[in-house]
């Protein structure tokens, strides 16, 4: 067994804690989540069944693993059949155009295109199935599906960026999208989501073999939108995925990535970032399946709460299954969450789960923190001048530096910059 | 010529059984151009009073005055008295993940200065101070005291100093836990800044060993929060032979 220990003693947890005696050292709320043999509970996984076929899932009532942390009252009915009842229906759109930000423009040659499909359509299903009912209702209702196909290995320095945007205010809608990435394809993708209303969606990241994705999917969604969405992503022999996850904005967002790997040799890292204010809830739950034998998976997510005072918390909830099957061996993974806690009424949730059915793998860990900011850093800070508001940029862009510094789109990693400077201006005005 | 006035300084902290007072009435005046020790057993408040001068949270100030040059440091948030030329050399510099050193010494640089130092000088000057603390260059990309061993991260204290030229530095135990070649370095990027500055230094320490390198002009012996006596250099060469037993009747502190 080469599983090593939790490593507990994240930057936000230790520091402080090891260099000095005062006080305000973080508060740890650490729950190392390994399951032992004895654990009477059946691992997630294992009461994971998957269908297209929304009848499939019993309704959820909160109490099931899944569904424990989700507020359902506030999904708006995609979880019970009554969403499209109860709202108006309206469509999600679609559009992909080459490079990102003011330079983009629409997409040239044949290599990349964007194919709108009906629900026949043979490649959907590729990435992988629904997991729990509101995938499975998206799937169900979904009309037509959007398909970006990428065929040519496109250089790191054109970007593609596709844009969803919700239904609008008081509408609902079911989506399904295909990133598609054929042998030895390469591109680098901003999948952006924006805009109002309530969405279920299935994402499908289907990498043949040899291809390279490196994929932000950035959800920035107005304040009133829910959105509740699976990405299957699907890697191929030797295929590398490189997924940044960032949310930011919505009133709910609850996204589930699984990963299938299909062949030995896979490559992903699973980056996150999100920051959540007074009354968001924002839910990530992962699923690192390692089926077969000799791949890597790497998890890194963050996460900054900031709720206000007296109003609703500002609420996340980060679940990182890893599964290493018996066939899976040679498998290396690492996974990592953090979270700062800014303010008080703020509540993260973090439990990572690491399911071992073979002793021949390369290395298996995991680590979580969750502490509140650091006194101790903002005090050294000003001791050297520098101004309360500009130390409390500092910390908080240092603790998401690391997840920053990997997108390699500058003008979308200065959006994300500028995006948590804005949050933080919220509370120190 | 400025000068730091400590009056009658009375400082509690909060504790389970409630405050408790540390600081029992200080008195200390250090003008520029002079260098004061400080020393004391463990425990007698020496941090605290540093850290009351410097203005952390965690100590409530509940009598007496600390003055630069007649303003009321006290009144000050904690970053105006670093910009009003106050230095804290921390016995404990705190780790901040993710911000690198560089980053941090110009954000320090320009809050200190009002402005913005000229990128191509600020570059040459940075080099040539760690250069001068014997500091590998590699240190600017790494994260603020992250990972960095107790004489190290000395050395980055000093060399903050060395770049934001406060008036006056409260060095809080900058010597403890160097060895001898790295008590050498910091000692002389001490001296180096003296000699170039106006600098007025107030050095906390417990063991005479530092006053070899950087002499102090005069000596006050440090006991149960408050100055217990004050003498010249000939005051820490009677504490070496003596110990603190005179001033606190026990011989348990054995200052060497
Ligand atoms: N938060 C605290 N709670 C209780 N006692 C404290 C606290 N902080 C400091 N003290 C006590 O105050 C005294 C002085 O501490 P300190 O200023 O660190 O001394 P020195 O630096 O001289 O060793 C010590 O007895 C220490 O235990
Ligand atoms: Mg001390």
């Amino acid at each position: 067994m080469t599983a090593q220990d939790s490593d507990l003693a994240g930057p936000v947890a230790s520091t402080g804690g090891g260099t000095t005696t005062a006080p305000g050292s973080p508060v740890l709320d650490v729950d190392p989540g390994i399951k032992t043999a004895s654990s009477p509970k059946t691992a997630p996984w294992e009461e994971r069944h998957t269908s297209y076929d929304v009848e499939a899932f019993e309704v959820p009532r909160g109490r099931e693993e899944q569904w424990r942390f989700t507020p359902l009252r506030r999904l708006r009915g995609l979880h019970d059949g009554s969403a499209s009842v109860s709202s108006p229906a309206g469509v999600v759109t679609v559009s992909v155009q080459a490079g990102f930000g003011d330079s983009a423009s629409d997409l040239a040659g044949s290599g990349t295109r964007l194919e709108t499909v009906g629900r026949d359509d043979a490649r959907l299903g590729d990435g992988g199935i629904p997991a729990d009912r509101v995938a499975a209702q998206a799937w169900s209702s979904f009309d037509r599906a959007h398909v970006v196909v990428v065929n040519e290995a496109r250089s790191d320095d054109e970007p593609l960026t596709v844009t969803v945007t919700g239904p609008g205010e008081g509408k609902v809608a079911f989506a399904h999208l295909q990133l598609r990435l054929e042998h030895h394809a390469e591109a680098v993708v901003v999948l952006d989501h924006r805009g109002s209303g309530t969405v279920a969606a299935n994402t499908e990241f289907v990498v043949a073999d040899g291809a390279k994705l490196e994929v932000v999917e950035v959800h920035d969604w107005a304040d009133d939108a829910v959105y509740v969405g699976a990405q299957h992503l699907s890697v191929g022999r030797d295929a590398t995925i490189r997924h940044t996850s960032v949310t930011l904005g919505g009133d709910l967002v609850r996204l589930s990535p699984v990963i299938n790997y299909r062949a030995p040799g896979g490559d992903v890292e699973l980056d996150g970032l999100y920051f959540a204010d007074a009354g968001q809830h924002f839910e990530q739950r992962l699923l690192v399946d390692h089926s077969v034998a000799h791949c890597r998976s790497r998890v890194m997510y963050k996460g900054a709460l900031q709720g206000a005072e007296g109003g609703t918390a500002a609420h996340t909830v980060w679940i990182g299954d890893v599964l290493i099957r018996k066939a899976a061996e040679g498998t290396d993974t690492y996974e990592l969450n953090r979270n700062l806690l800014l303010t008080d009424n703020a509540r993260a949730d973090s439990v990572p789960n690491l399911e071992i059915e073979t002793g021949e793998i390369v290395g298996a860990g995991h680590a979580s923190a969750t502490g509140r900011f650091d006194d101790e850093q903002l005090f050294y800070l000003m001791a050297r001048g520098i101004p309360e508001a500009q130390a409390r940029r500092l910390v908080v862009r240092g603790f998401f530096g690391e997840v920053i510094a990997k997108v390699r789109v500058p003008a979308l990693r200065d959006r994300l910059e500028a995006a948590i400077e804005a949050e933080l201006e919220a509370i120190n005005s | 010529m400025s000068t730091l006035e400590i009056r009658d300084l009375h400082v509690e902290v909060e504790t389970e059984s409630g405050p408790k007072e540390i600081l029992r009435g200080v008195d200390l005046t250090v003008s520029s151009n002079e260098t004061h020790a400080i020393m004391g057993p463990n425990g007698s408040g020496k941090s605290t009073l540093a850290y009351s001068i410097a203005g952390h949270p965690k100590y409530q100030v509940t009598k007496g005055q600390v003055l630069l040059d007649g303003e009321d440091v006290l009144a000050m948030e904690v970053d105006e008295r670093a910009r009003a030329g106050l230095f804290l050399a921390m016995q404990y510099p705190v780790e901040v993940p993710g911000v690198s050193m560089s980053n941090f010494l110009r954000s320090a640089a320009t809050a200190t200065r009002g402005e913005a130092p000229k990128v191509r000088h600020w570059v040459k000057e940075v080099k040539g101070a760690m250069s001068d603390l014997e500091i590998d260059p590699a240190f600017a990309e790494r994260s603020v005291n992250e990972g960095f061993s107790g004489g190290e991260k000395k050395r980055h204290e000093v060399l903050q100093m060395a770049l934001l030229k406060p008036k006056f530095a409260v060095l809080d135990e900058t010597d403890s836990g160097l060895d001898v070649d790295a008590l050498r370095v910091v000692s002389k990027g001490v001296n180096d800044y003296k000699a170039s500055s106006d600098v007025g230094v107030l050095l906390i320490t417990h063991y005479t060993r530092i006053l070899r390198y950087i002499a102090p002009d005069r000596v006050h012996v440090f006991v149960n929060g408050r100055v217990a006596e004050s003498g010249g250099p000939e005051l820490a060469e009677e504490l070496e032979e003596n110990g603190y037993v005179r001033f606190t009747g026990t011989k348990e502190e054995q200052p060497a």
